[in-house]
């Protein structure tokens, strides 16, 4: 069945698109293309997700399958909970994301305003700023613990060029107080970027009309910063928070390469700490539980998050 | 001549042109060094202070790319010349080469894994987002959601059941079933970024095509996918490389077979303590493709990093 152009042009209502067509109905159509990804997002993600929850009420281990399974009810949750070790690695995943938080923000959204000034080759210097998020974490988390050696690490060295330190005496990774800087080092160098690009595209969709009318108010420059550049790019500056909370509270690739975790437990992120107890330890039943609290406390946040996201947009 | 208040003095300009600048060259540092450690000798990489001039040798790429045995000062003397410029610079540091290394064979897993994954992550996510865009799908915006929300989970999170069920079903460190789950893992992305981009082709093209009696299929197939292909190229690199980066579940999930290099690079150590300009060299490697493409993608950087959430 076809239309010729006459028929289109004679005023008669077009048939719905379903209607149209030779063979498949639209809706089936729909449902052959979309069926593939949903089986396989259930496969891999939903189910593996719902195995995990019933894990967590056992106290089954991988590496002994023969062993009865019993179940345990609540107690590996129960165990987490009170475990103040647990505690500990919360604090440490909470000290990496403020203070990674808070700086990318600071330096990525300076970033963003300066590039924004438009001068001679800023697409240029962009890319290369952008260049180091797009790398692997792991494999850049390794090469930062060379530049990281007392001594003969670049690091070390370009610290005590500028304050006159002795390039062996400290060792970023090894040093219980510096240690959590270096992965907040580490991970501002990887991920400012990030920030910068969703701040950018923030600054870029403020019309100049607005800063037209505010100079035609005689408002001083600092004034239209805070009044207008601020306020309108919050919304932008509030996704990437979002983004980077959610990936930094799963941050596991770069921060085991770096420190491992330590020295002692001083930068055991909670996925760290759930690798060791799931893969290291063996403790199937226990990890599942503490997976699942990780994940029932990062879609918390998120939603609440998203949702005070969602009010800040509205204004 | 006209005179804008919102364009910036060309003082402003010229300094913040200085401070980006500077920030760039401070970022840029670690990348220079990694590459330029790759082709400093073991005894330079570790020179105090660190040596910015040095002579270059490929001893850190031999290294990477073979394994050597030790040999006593009378065998290399049996052993003749060496033949190659390899067999030189390792007899050089009093070695023999007794064959390839694994990173060879790790970076072409990498290769194989990324390229499947991506392959058929651009299959199912193309005919996803076709159909999340084009037609009335039931529960669409849930779908949607449900999507995106598989990627909040930390892989730690959900390793262990998948640990169990790959290893029901014979997919433990096997391609087939690192491909499946890179390929779950970057549909979200794909289907988000995708679906954004068939938006914006109007959907009058495939009415037109409609009308002269084609198909839906032939509609899809001879229109839309034309005029989707940049968006799908770029889509495709995004997803290349996110499972060429991946470390988490390759390293919980495989172990000889099908490893990706992520893994492996760390674990490149040499005599007596790590062999920097080896480990560079392995990641040099590595990590130029994803430079290249960066620098290619930069038009459609920031759709891709944020799932087409923020749009430029």
């Amino acid at each position: 069945m076809t239309h010729t152009p006459v028929e289109r042009a004679s005023g008669v209502p077009p048939k719905p698109l379903a209607r149209r067509i030779r063979g498949l109905s639209d809706r089936s159509i729909a449902w052959i293309f979309v069926a593939p990804t949903i089986l396989l997002l259930l496969a891999v993600n939903i189910f593996p997700l719902i195995w995990t929850i019933r894990l967590s009420f056992t106290d089954y281990r991988v590496n002994r399958p023969n062993r009865d399974v019993e179940w345990v009810g609540l107690a590996n949750y129960e165990r987490i909970l009170t475990d103040p070790t647990i505690w500990k690695t919360m604090q440490a995943t909470a000290h990496f994301l403020l203070w990674t938080i808070v700086l990318q923000v600071v330096i990525g959204f300076a970033l963003a305003f300066l590039i924004n000034k438009k001068f001679r080759g800023n697409d240029l210097w962009t890319t290369i700023i952008v260049l180091p998020m797009m790398l692997s974490p792991a494999v850049v988390g390794n090469f930062w613990t060379f530049l990281y050696q007392p001594q003969i690490g670049l690091f070390n060295y370009v610290v005590a060029f500028f304050t006159g330190a002795d390039p062996a005496s400290f060792s970023m990774i090894a040093d219980v107080n510096l240690a959590p800087w270096a992965i907040v080092i580490a991970d501002t160098w990887m991920w400012t970027p990030f920030v910068m690009l969703i701040c950018l595209a923030g600054l870029r969709s403020i019309p100049d009309s607005i800063y037209e009318a505010a100079e035609c108010d005689r408002a001083s420059k600092w004034r239209q910063f805070w009044t207008i550049t601020v306020p309108m790019a919050l919304p932008f500056l509030m996704l990437a928070v979002l983004f980077r909370g959610i990936e930094n509270f799963k941050m596991f690739d770069l921060v085991v390469q770096l420190t491992g975790g330590g020295p002692g437990n001083t930068t055991t992120l909670t996925s760290i700490d759930l690798k060791r107890e799931a893969f290291e330890k063996w403790r199937t039943g226990y990890s599942s539980a503490y997976a699942v609290i990780l994940f029932v406390t990062v879609f918390g946040l998120a939603s609440i998050y998203v949702k005070a996201l969602n009010k800040v947009k509205e204004r | 001549m006209s005179f804008s208040v919102t364009e910036p003095s060309s003082r402003t300009k010229w300094f913040a042109g200085i401070l980006v600048i500077g920030y760039a060259l401070i970022t840029i540092a670690p990348l220079l060094w990694l590459i330029a450690t790759g082709f400093k000798s073991p005894a330079d990489s570790i020179a105090y202070p660190p040596k910015v001039l040095f002579q270059p040798t490929l001893e850190g790429y031999v290294n990477l790319f073979t394994d050597r045995t030790r040999a006593t000062a009378a065998m290399l003397e049996a052993a003749g010349e060496p033949q190659t410029w390899y067999d030189r610079i390792a007899r050089d540091q009093g070695t023999v080469i007794s064959g390839p290394s694994r990173y060879g064979e790790r970076f072409l897993n990498s290769i194989i894994i990324g390229f499947g994954s991506t392959a058929l992550c651009m299959v199912l996510g193309t005919a996803a987002a076709y159909a999340f865009s084009r037609f009335r799908v039931p529960l669409k915006d849930d779908l949607l959601f449900f999507i995106l929300s598989t990627r909040m989970m930390p892989p730690i999170a959900v390793a262990i059941p998948i640990f169990l069920m790959f290893r029901q079903l014979g997919l433990n460190d096997t391609h087939l079933g690192m491909i499946l789950l890179y390929t779950a893992v970057n549909l979200s992305l794909s289907v988000w970024l995708l679906k954004g981009f068939i938006d914006e082709i109007p959907i009058e093209y495939e009415e037109a095509a409609l009308i002269d009696g084609y198909t839906r299929f032939q509609a899809f197939w001879k229109v839309v996918l034309p005029q989707a292909a940049t968006g799908i190229a770029s889509t495709a690199i995004f997803c290349l490389i996110f499972a060429w980066n991946e470390y988490a579940f390759a390293v919980l999930l495989t172990s000889g077979t099908a490893q990706t290099a992520p893994p492996f690079i760390p674990t490149i150590i040499g005599v007596g303590g790590k062999d920097w300009p080896a480990v560079a060299a392995g990641a040099t490697i590595f990590l130029v493709p994803v430079m290249v493409f960066t620098i290619l993608l930069r038009k459609h950087l920031l759709r891709g990093i944020t799932f087409g959430a923020v749009r430029k």
